[in-house]
């Protein structure tokens, strides 16, 4: 039983005092930030980033995961009490959570996404912990050839699987990976795009890049469209499930957990999307799904047990093959680099206590969460009261001081200005900057890759295509375009992004 | 002429600007070939490839169903406020210190909202200082300057 005497490891790092201790200020800070809407965890991940410099690189991963599947937990909180998600991946719990607690039923319905994300991060880190070695073995057989193929396939992916225009996601990805460009070339030394100036010959700040595109610019937004809140007042009671509350919506939750799993782990996939997937998978299953909308509790539970279970299995194609399915794992990636650990399928053998240590970790933060969640929910609405006018100024800060730390010059500081602006014009023409950052942290890696390969073949770039497992990806990502340029499809795509 | 999707134009201009940029700048360095791949050859097909979509979009911006976007509404006072507060920041973090540009980071970035207060913003402010002092500078060790550079010795 190799599987149980590497969890034993895992588990003996994860329960150190230092490692529980950022295991639960990492699940905390996630749950606060996914109560606040506005900020997610891309945001939260950019600006503490430079405080986990001083940290050994397991407790920084530690804390850093636990931001990412906690706010999986809080954002449900504000979607139920406020009918504002706090997280995009909580969108579809804002349909029938609020509706059970205009219904009086918010203890309910907390309980139930507490305990679904509960259900789903117990059964996500196995999942984890079953695929992982498999995966990296594979991943060892991989030449350049294959590497440049299934990072094609990822970022094409991304594309398809998000919403919003499919040319300006392409090119998004193509302006990513130019601007991953930025810097001194590994192969040649020779400087791109610098404009001379030498804070940039080390390419641009991935810090920098995040918080102006998502820290900075969502706060110009959120400026721009002067929303107020709404808070549910009245005593929150009854947190208790009712028998048929539990018949309900335990399968609903085992369908979400397994929906999540699943779409986790493509690339792509991840909280948000697994979300709209499986409420629609229970809308579609059920006998009166007119229910759904109205307060129908496994409206609650299957969204909220897929986003968790998705939070953590899309940890799998990071930590096994190094390729990021999504933008927050995308930061994980650039925070794994800063921490000096290149993410791939080197991770499990040459550091095998970081690796094991993350995944159990997963499972202990999950246990931490479901024990403080339920009775610190006083402090969460109470939290939702302080107004964003008091907020932002406050984000700006940390994000300035976490910026000039990671190298100790302010030239960041200005860098992640300009990068806000960008953001503000993409924001503007509605492009996404998600494809833009995995395509950034991608680049660097495609293009050796790329060279690698051309080299090997002499140049003859049918190399991608007789390689059987690079073909593969090939055809997968090719699939994926054709899929969505046809119409049946296509419309199919828009009304899940639309409906939920 | 007129143009039917803004946003599409646009983007399509933005595109085409990134793309010759590439071009231009790439063009300047090594390319290589196929085999040998010099350091401009990447990036100089990226550009190519975002200069034609570029083109596609423009075109589809022109020429693409009609009406259903608007062209785009800027509010410039939340943008420029809250990036002069940044830049503002990085400009006097070395010379006045933590505490000052702290003070004007948050004053400034308050006068952004619709419902700013002079003794809210101060406030916040205080608080805010005080949270760095303690947490960023006692305990997390961060190596800031804290006072003004000519007054002698740090804080």
């Amino acid at each position: 039983m190799e599987l149980l005497s590497n969890l034993a490891l895992g588990f003996q790092t994860a329960v150190s005092p230092m490692n529980l201790l950022y295991c639960l200020i990492g699940a905390l800070i996630g749950t606060v930030i996914g109560v606040l809407p506005g900020i997610g965890p891309v945001q939260t991940i950019a600006i503490l980033l430079p405080t986990t410099f001083a940290l050994p690189p397991v407790s920084a991963l530690i804390m850093l995961a636990g931001i990412y599947y906690g706010a999986q937990y809080g954002g449900s909180t504000t979607s139920i009490l406020v009918n504002v998600p706090g997280e995009a991946s909580s969108v579809v719990t804002c349909l029938d959570g609020h509706q059970m607690a205009r219904q009086g039923r918010a203890g309910a319905a907390l309980t139930i996404s507490a305990l679904g994300s509960f259900v789903a991060g117990t059964f996500a880190t196995v999942v984890l912990a079953v695929l992982a070695v498999p995966l990296s073995e594979l991943a060892f057989k991989f030449g350049p050839a294959e590497y440049f193929s299934l990072m094609v396939f990822g970022l094409i992916g991304s594309v398809v699987l998000a919403s919003g225009s499919m040319l300006k996601a392409v090119g998004m990805i193509a302006l990513g990976l130019l601007l991953g460009m930025i810097g001194t070339d590994v192969t040649s030394g020779a400087h791109r795009f610098t404009f001379g100036i030498p804070e940039l010959a080390d390419g641009i700040g991935f810090v920098s890049l995040a918080m102006g595109l998502f820290g900075i610019c969502d706060i110009i937004n959120s400026l721009e469209k002067r929303e107020s809140r709404d808070i549910l007042k009245g005593k929150l009671t009854g947190f208790w499930l009712s028998l048929s509350d539990i018949k309900a919506s335990a399968p609903a939750v085992l369908r979400g957990t397994l929906c999540g799993s699943l779409l986790g782990i493509l690339p792509g996939g991840g909280a948000i999307l697994s979300s709209f997937t499986a409420y629609m998978i229970e809308k579609k299953s059920s006998r009166n799904p007119e229910s759904f909308g109205q307060g129908n509790i496994r409206g609650v539970a299957a969204p909220e047990s897929a986003n968790n279970a998705a939070a953590q299995t899309s940890f799998v194609p990071l930590l096994t093959l190094g390729i990021p399915p999504n933008v927050v794992l995308a930061m994980m990636a650039g925070a794994m680099m800063i921490h000096g650990i290149q993410p791939g399928p080197r991770v499990v053998t040459s550091n095998p206590s970081l690796f094991w240590g993350v995944i159990a970790s997963m499972w202990v933060g999950n246990v931490m969460l479901v024990l403080l969640n339920l009775p610190l929910i006083g402090i969460w609405v109470r939290l939702l009261s302080v107004p964003f006018r008091l907020l932002y100024p406050a984000i700006l800060l940390f994000c300035c001081i976490g910026l000039y730390s990671v190298n100790n010059n302010t030239f960041d500081i200005g860098l992640t200005a300009l990068c806000g602006l960008l953001g503000y014009l993409f924001h503007k023409l509605e492009c996404e900057p998600a494809p833009l950052i995995l395509g950034f942290i991608l680049g660097p890696m495609m293009e050796e890759n790329l060279r690698r390969g051309m080299l090997l073949s002499r140049g003859d770039p049918s190399v991608f295509f007789s390689r059987p497992l690079s073909l593969a990806f090939l055809v997968l990502a090719a699939g994926m375009l054709i899929a969505v340029v046809l119409p049946g499809i296509r419309r199919g795509r828009e009304k899940a992004f639309k409906e939920g | 002429m007129r143009i039917r999707q803004p946003k599409d134009f646009l983007t399509g201009v933005m595109f085409i600007f990134f793309g010759a940029a590439a071009l231009v700048m790439s063009a300047r360095l090594t390319i290589g070939t196929a085999a040998k791949m010099g350091p401009g050859y990447f990036p100089f097909a990226l550009g190519a490839f975002l200069v034609v979509l570029g083109a596609v979009l423009l075109s589809k911006g022109i020429i693409g169903a009609k009406g259903r976007q608007e062209w785009p509404a800027l509010q410039l006072k939340p943008l420029a406020i809250v990036l002069l507060s940044v830049v503002l920041f990085s400009q006097i973090l070395r010379p006045l210190g933590l505490l000052l540009s702290t003070a004007g980071l948050v004053v400034l970035a308050s006068m952004a909202s619709h419902e700013f207060r002079w003794k809210e913003a101060l406030l916040n402010a205080a608080v805010l200082l005080a949270i760095v002092l303690v947490v960023f500078v006692y305990f997390l060790e961060f190596q800031l300057p804290i006072g003004p550079s000519f007054v002698a010795g740090r804080v």
